[in-house]
């Protein structure tokens, strides 16, 4: 029983937090307007240390192996809570601004933390498929928070009925592995399928996982709901929704094809490469003719995708370990992106086109200067860690025998690299439209100092990146 | 014994359930609550798979899979009504084809 706490105490130490401010935001809402705020960040803080504290470098299964907690789970959970944090932190002015800064924004966002947390720990497919929900039901609610925003509702119907389809597609591939296999457990079908001969069936139920995979990651050709999202919501959820999320995406695709279906990577591997290469493409090619940034971010998060599902197919446990250092990295470069546009925006001035950007170079330098370090890192020029971890990815798709996979990435990054340059020159050499000639000041400084942070990290893993990556590979081999 | 249920009935069954459900959500351009409900179909239709194979298969964790199923397709109707009745507010139509304010 003690043993059964210490391993929930993570995701328990959510739950009790989200329910506490839940009912607690009710009665001191009105009074103590910052008071659930504070509380959520240092729930979020407290988790993070518990983890630390008890960080795992063996795996303990719980509830008959339907819930594990390794050192994967650890480092993802560890990197979800940091990206929760700051994107609460970073949230809350636009929030307040746009009077959509309630009690329930916070629980729904701690809600959504526990379903990726279950996820991250999921050795099931019930767990597996409670966990995603948990995440997905709270982030259809978060955006459509903004009730009086026809774009808002408008893109939360549509992540509502693409996620619910993904879901259904990936449910339905799930029961027909089931069925070939008898079993729902991750473990057992492993080794079933390790030492058995691989069905029809079992292919079928393959393609209808790839398929939901790919809508919940937001890879090509099942792309199309993400520039809406991204561009419909608030953009202090978009923030929210670009960075934990992904790395949960990563949990969910981790779990399921590599420790549940890794035995038919003959099978799935293909499907992977016409998505990593669609990917690559679409998010690339299309972001070129964007006007609106947040259109083009989430065009560049699909070619992100594409990199991540390289490192899957690579079929090894270092590429596991790179697409895992990928995702982390690229959440934090999107918290990063997305931030800055927070930060420019104004009260009925959303700051979200291209051109809003111009002449910031000389607005505000510190806030310029972020965003060159997170376009340059996005675009992976070094020393910034975003050519890191293209670099390690890379080098395991290489090393897989897939050299023309990688030298296909590398041509389309160079085309990527065009529309992060392209903001980069409205930055410091476009004169700002009249309207917005006017500093562009921190609103405030949590903000100012989060960026600068992000900013370092970004420069300084770029830099420094043995530890991290040492890390991972560690915590993939237990 | 021939007119006893075969697994392979009941996973047809479950099958034409689910190309329904996928029709209903890509052909249908008029109606938001269609897609609402082809969504719980297909739900439907999972469950149905479960159920069978547990059933042919002599265990259990199928059958449990549907509570859980059966519980979050609950939740899921719940979040996407109160979504369509914010959408009815703000445009005043429930048609798919208003769905597309965003371009690019």
């Amino acid at each position: 029983m003690d043993m059964m706490l210490q391993v929930l105490a993570p995701e328990l130490l959510i739950l009790i937090a989200a329910m506490t401010l839940l009912v607690g935001d009710t009665f001191w809402g009105h009074r103590h307007k910052a008071l659930t705020f504070q509380l959520t960040l240092a729930s979020i803080v407290v988790t993070a240390l518990v983890i630390l504290a008890s960080f795992s470098t063996t795996s303990v299964q719980l509830f008959n192996g339907a819930f594990i907690r390794d050192g994967v789970a650890d480092v993802l959970k560890l990197s979800m809570l940091f990206m929760t944090f700051f994107a609460f932190l970073f949230a809350r002015d636009y929030l307040v601004q746009r009077n959509i800064e309630r009690g329930e924004y916070y629980v729904l966002g701690l809600l959504s933390l526990l379903g990726m947390m279950v996820l991250a720990s999921s050795y099931d497919m019930v767990t597996l498929f409670m966990g995603l929900e948990i995440m997905s039901l709270a982030l259809y609610a978060m955006i459509a928070m903004q009730k009086d925003s026809g774009f808002a509702i408008e893109s939360a119907m549509k992540y509502f009925v693409l996620g619910a389809m993904a879901t259904g597609l990936l449910l339905y591939g799930m029961t027909l592995v089931y069925g070939n296999v008898g079993s729902l457990q991750f473990a057992t079908i492993y080794q079933t399928l390790a030492t058995t001969e691989q069905s029809l069936v079992l292919s079928l139920g393959l393609v209808f996982i790839l398929v939901g995979l790919a809508f919940k990651f937001g890879a090509a050709p099942f792309h199309n709901w993400v520039p809406d999202v991204y561009h419909g919501s608030p953009t202090g959820i978009t923030l929210f929704l670009s960075a934990a999320p992904k790395i949960a995406a990563f949990a969910l695709m981790f779990r399921l094809l590599i420790e549940g279906l890794e035995a038919a990577l003959m099978q799935w591997q293909s499907i992977l490469i016409i998505l990593a290469v669609l990917s690559l493409v679409v998010g690339n090619v299309i972001a070129i003719a964007q006007t609106n940034l947040k259109r083009m971010l989430a065009y560049s998060t699909i070619s992100h995708m594409g990199f991540i599902i390289l490192g899957f197919l690579t079929g090894n446990v270092g590429g596991y370990a790179a697409a895992m250092y990928y995702v982390v990295i690229y959440a934090l470069m999107s918290l990063g992106g997305f931030a800055v546009i927070l930060a420019l925006s104004r009260k009925g001035f959303e700051a979200d086109n291209i051109v809003d950007l111009a002449g910031l170079g000389k607005r505000n330098p510190v806030l310029a200067l972020v965003m060159l370090v997170i376009l340059l890192s996005m675009a992976g020029i070094p020393p910034f860690v975003g050519f890191y971890a293209k670099l390690v990815v890379l080098t395991e798709v290489v090393e897989a025998g897939l050299t023309w996979l990688a030298v296909f990435a590398v041509v389309m990054s160079v085309v990527g690299a065009y529309y992060y340059l392209r903001v980069i020159k409205v930055m410091y050499f476009d004169q700002p439209a009249a309207q917005n000639a006017h500093d562009a000041d921190f609103a405030n400084a949590s903000l100012r100092y989060g960026l600068i942070l992000v900013a370092t990290l970004v420069l300084m893993l770029g830099i420094l990146p043995d530890g991290l990556l040492t890390l991972f590979n560690d915590v993939m081999m237990y | 014994m021939s007119e006893m249920i075969q697994l392979s009935d009941v996973l047809l069954f479950g099958a034409v359930l689910f190309v329904l459900s996928l029709a209903g959500i890509f052909l249908n351009r008029k109606n938001l609550i269609i897609i609402l409900m082809s969504i719980e179909l297909m739900l439907l239709a999972v469950n149905t798979n479960l159920v069978a194979f547990s059933s042919f298969q002599g265990n259990m964790h199928g059958q449990v899979f549907v509570f859980f199923i059966l519980t979050v397709a609950a939740a899921e109707a719940a979040i996407g009504l109160a979504l369509l009745v914010l959408l009815f507010r703000n445009k005043h139509s429930i048609n798919v084809d208003d769905l597309s304010e965003m371009k690019g």
